[in-house]
Formats: structure tokens, sequence, C-alpha cells
């Protein structure tokens, strides 16, 4: 293939692993911190992008859908938190991972129930509706440089919330020995309550920028589930900065793969993972175990 | 509250053996007598529960046993479906006694190779990379040509015959048939984990289930005991899964999805973790508990839901639970340890 367009696949491969970091760092915080998974982190993506479908088709306007979808991530994450997980942080993976899929179908029919099951498109912004010149014969999406941007923005503020606060120097306390964090009389539950509530606030911004790129469907959220966990093996469990380099390196193999060999596409990424498996079970970013 | 079996829970389960065999061997009486009685439809709907029984048993073998949550179980249920259609030509039926092996096999193969990846990781790393495998399976069968692709495809269902002999069936007795082979190998599954359990084998996975560390300083490789389970429960899925493909004719790459594999889960949990009968219960309440509410709901995802939440608030203990209560009075288990982090 010719240099534009390996050029737009690399793009292509950027934006799209940045929105896998965006659903990751949620996942992979929440996991960190309160040793819970959450199956039901997809469900958060798939709402975020129904957010943006309804927001734009009523106003009008995805920038009321991205704050929308941000303060109603904070909302649904305080809501499941302090209502149904708080009092599974000591139960049995078993029970965590049943409890979280039963979200998942309850989620995936109260979608069904209010919007229905119909594929919707979701349109690029005016603003945004064209193309940016990069070379003479090759331009790129404007809409996908924001979503680049809006990501890229996004990623340094948790970095910065996460390593030069004191809140994030709560937060890594938490995860690293959280009955030290508990006897230095931290209030440990308003810390679960904001990893959790910021965890689903991200994932519901990434359905928000991801619905007019692929649009809104049923159970869309399945996918971008397992390829992030993927993300999180790769990248370590509970390590935000493994999280954001696995993404991005997924990103890239997996937009790669599937314009140079479509025909193997979507085993590449389990492969890399396998890979990963056999090299650094811990993860490439992880701590050895 | 912990959803686990305590060692005493095993025990005391195992000391009530010949009264759990009782049960088992009334429960198999009926279902043996069950199609005199039954419409062709509920045979067919209790040789779906037995099936799904099969599933839900052999992923026991890893839960409840050995104490290995998997994600991804389902993937050797559809590997062994998919080894019936993969090997059975368009135009001929092959012979039950080729297809059976054939798809314990591949699916055993399978489990050996993806549990030698997956066992390289612990607890929730293990189910994500268990989920993600699962997924992979999926996807072969989803987006290639494969199968049948995305829609699924038919296939010539298993004979009942050796050589040139064919058991004589007419078309109406060929659903009691595969009820009867169903109801067959899940007693021979039931009975085999039974003995594996009581063997040298079964105490060590039960030993690694209660403290691997423990285990480990007590010098047994648990890596190669814990690939031996999951090798071997990926077989017997595989033969669950042989069975779907002979009683429906028709395989599908939902059969790999997750939501098959959370489904057994369920059951797992439904009939209760510390025994080998639970997950035969759980299959049939399953069934039973989705027949009922369809009379009721066309939201079979809602119903679902409900249960799971119903079963994981209220009752960690399964089905079960609720007669050891009953039997016992209420003895708390000892608390669950904290432990977020592994």
């Amino acid at each position: 293939m010719d240099f534009p367009g390996l050029l737009a696949q690399l793009l292509n491969g950027l934006q799209y692993g940045l929105l896998l970091f965006l659903i990751a760092s949620g996942l992979t915080l929440i996991f960190g911190v309160m040793g819970v998974i959450n199956l039901a982190h997809g469900s958060m993506f798939m709402i975020g992008a129904y957010v943006a479908y309804l927001i734009t088709a009523r106003w009008g306007s995805l920038w009321l859908a991205l704050p929308a979808a941000a303060l109603g991530g904070l909302l649904i994450g305080a809501a499941l938190e302090s209502g149904l997980f708080r009092h599974f942080y000591a139960r049995e993976h078993l029970d965590q991972v049943l409890l979280t899929f039963a979200l998942i179908l309850l989620f995936e029919e109260f979608r069904s129930l209010l919007v229905g099951n119909d594929f919707h498109s979701v349109p690029v912004p005016p603003i945004l509706d064209f193309s940016v010149p990069i070379t003479a014969q090759f331009s790129y999406s404007a809409y996908r440089f924001a979503v680049i941007a809006i990501c890229l923005l996004l990623a340094a503020l948790l970095f910065w919330w996460i390593e030069r606060t004191r809140f994030g120097a709560i937060i890594r306390a938490a995860a690293e020995k959280p009955e030290m964090v508990d006897v230095l009389g931290i209030n440990a539950r308003r810390v679960h309550l904001t990893v959790f509530a910021v965890g689903t606030a991200l994932a519901l911004i990434a359905g928000a920028l991801a619905a007019p790129l692929y649009a809104v469907y049923p159970n869309m959220g399945d996918g971008f589930l397992i390829i992030s966990f993927v993300v999180v093996v790769i990248g370590g469990l509970g390590s935000v900065s493994g999280a954001f380099w696995s993404a991005l390196i997924l990103g890239l193999v997996d937009t790669l793969g599937a314009a140079y060999a479509p025909k193997v596409a979507g085993l590449v990424v389990y492969l890399l993972m396998a890979a990963v498996l056999l090299w650094r079970p811990a993860g490439l970013f992880g701590r050895r175990a | 509250m912990s959803a686990r079996p305590t060692p005493e829970d095993w025990r005391a389960k195992l000391a009530a053996g010949p009264s759990g065999g009782w049960l088992m061997g009334l429960g198999t009486a009926i279902l043996v007598v069950a199609p005199l009685g039954l419409s062709e439809f509920y045979t067919g709907l209790i040789t779906s529960a037995l099936i799904a029984a099969m599933l839900a048993l052999s992923l026991q073998l890893l839960v409840g046993c050995t104490g290995l949550v998997s994600l991804g179980h389902a993937a050797f249920y559809g590997l062994g479906a998919y080894t019936v259609f993969a090997i059975t030509p368009a135009e001929q039926a092959r012979t039950v006694l080729l297809t059976l092996p054939a798809a314990a096999a591949v699916a055993g193969l399978a489990a050996l190779l993806v549990g030698a990846l997956s066992l390289r990781t612990k607890g929730f790393f293990f189910l994500m990379v268990t989920l993600a495998f699962g997924q992979m399976v999926f996807f072969l069968f989803h987006n290639t040509k494969l199968g049948g692709g995305a829609d699924g495809a038919y296939l010539m269902r298993p004979t009942l015959s050796l050589g040139d002999w064919q058991l004589p069936l007419t078309r109406r007795q060929r659903p009691l048939a595969y009820y009867y082979l169903s109801l067959l190998l899940l007693v021979a599954m039931y009975l085999s984990l039974r003995v594996l359990l009581r063997s040298l084998f079964g105490r060590v996975l039960e030993g690694i289930r209660i403290n691997e560390q423990r285990m480990l300083a007590l010098g047994f490789n648990t890596y190669r005991y814990k690939l031996g389970a999951f090798a071997f429960a990926g077989l017997l899925a595989g033969i669950a899964g042989h069975m779907y493909a002979m009683k429906e004719g028709f395989v599908n790459p939902e059969l790999v999805g997750w939501h098959r594999s959370a489904e057994a889960l369920l059951m797992i949990l439904l009939g209760g973790l510390s025994t080998l009968s639970g997950p035969i219960f759980g299959a049939l309440a399953y069934t039973a508990i989705g027949e009922i509410a369809q009379l009721v709901t066309e939201r079979k995802l809602l119903v679902e839901g409900l249960i799971i939440l119903v079963v994981v608030l209220s009752l960690p203990k399964g089905l079960s639970g609720i007669g050891l209560g009953w039997r016992k009075g209420r003895e708390q288990p000892p608390a669950a340890e904290a432990k977020p982090h592994d």
C-alpha cells in the first residue's frame, strides 16, 4: 500500500487505540483500587453511544452530548458503586462476574425498551465535517483528529490526577496497600465512589465519541469490552500507564491487521495476547508476580 | 459472605454420599421412565436440559472443584459441535462412534492449548484471558467461512450405527434416542467425575482450591494438575457440544459465545458450588424457569438477569443451600478472607 494509505491507517489505529484507552483505563482503575471486575463496563460504553445518539437526534449537537455523557457517567457510576458494587468487594469472583453479567443483560433490555433494537447512525458535528489536507493527495477526517485530541487531553488529565494530586496519591496508595489507607483515617468509601464514578464516566465519554464513527447498535459494548480486557491483560492489570501503551499497540495492530491482512485480522489481537502471556504473564508493563 | 464451599461443606457432602446418591438414583430413574408419559416437545426440552447439564457439570470441575472461574468454557462446547459439522460430509451421516470421540478429542486438545496459556495467570487475569480466547474461537466461526459463518450451518446428524448395521429408528423414535444417549452420557460423566474427585488427582484439585501455595509447598506441580483439569473439562464440554449438534442438526457461532459460558456459570451457582449434582439440578431448574418465564414475557434477557440477581444476592449457596439451611439450621460459613488483589 502507498504512503498516504499507510498514514491513514496509522492515524486510524491511533484514534482507535486512544478510545480503547478511555475504556480500559476505567476498567483497570476500578480493578486496581477495588479489586472488582466489572463486565458491565462495556454497557457503559454502549450507554454513552446511545446518549450521543439521543441528544444529537433531539438537539442536533454532539457537543451537548459529551458533557451529558460525562455527567451521566459520574451519576451512574456513583449509583452503581453505592447501591451494588460496594457490597461485592469481598465476594467471590464468580459472584462478581455473574452480578455484572446480569447488569449487562438488564442494561441491554432497558436499551431495547427505551430505544429499540435498530441500528442508528450519528452525524459528525457540522463544524468538523470536513477533511484536513495532509499532502497533495491525502486528507484526513477532522472529526477523527478531534477525537484523537480529546482522548489525549483526557488521558493527560487522568495522569495528572493520578500522579500529581493528593487524591491521586491516595488512589495509588489504596491500590497498593488498602489497609494502610484505612489506618490513616482516609475515607475509603469516598475514594471508591470517586474512582468508580470517574472510570464509568470515561467509558460513557468514549461511547459518545465513538458514536459518529462506528454507528450505534445493540450489544455494541461487548466487542469493545473484550478488546479492553486484552488491553488490560497486555498492559498489566491495575496499571493505567500500561493500559495506555498497550491500548495504542493494540489499536495500531488491529487497524493495520484489518488493512493489510483482512483474513486473519480479528485473530491478530488474540495471538498478540497469547505471545505476551507466554513471554510475560504479568503483562508488558505489570510488575512481575 | 462467601459462595465458595468450605472444606466442611465438602466433607459433609462426601460423608452424605449415600443419601446424595439415593437422590441422584431416584432422579435418574424418573428421567429414564419420563419420556413414556411426555410429548415429543417435552422430551426435546429435557434433552436440551440434559445437554446443558453436561456443560455445567464439566465446568464444575474447574469452578467448584478447583476454584478456577473460566468465562470461556463455551468455546470447547462449540468446538465439539463444530467438529461434528467439520467431519460430516454434506450428503452422508457419520456414525456416532466416530463423531463423539472426535468431538471430545478436538475440544480436549484445544482446552489443553488454551489452558497451557491461560493458567499462567491467576484470578481475574485468568477470567479475562479465558474470555478473550473464547471470543477468539467465536470470531473464528463468526467471521470466517470455516463453519458457515455468522448464520451457522445445518449438518447430517450422526447415526447410531456400527459398520453396515444401523439401529433401526423411525422418525418419531429418533428424539427418544437422543434423549437416552444424552442421559447415558450425563450419568457416565457424573460417575467418572465422582471417581476422579475421590482419587489423588481430585484431592490435589481440592487442595489447590483451598490453598494453592500449600499444595506447591507440599511438592505438587499445581500447574500440571490445573492443566489436566482444564483439558478434561474441555473434553467433557466437547461431548456436550457434540450432543447439541446431534440433537439440533445445526451449529451456529452462538454456541461458542461468552453468553453461553456465563449461562453455564449461572447454572452452577443456581445448583450450588459444593457438589457434583448441583450443576445438574441447576441446569434442569434453569431450563424450567426459562420455559415458565416464556409464558409471561418475551424478554428472555430480563428474566435471566433477574434470576442472576436473585441468586447472587440472596442464595449464595444456590438452591442446594436452601436444603442445607433446613437440615442443619443456619450455619454461618467462616467469613471470606478479603483478598481483592489476586
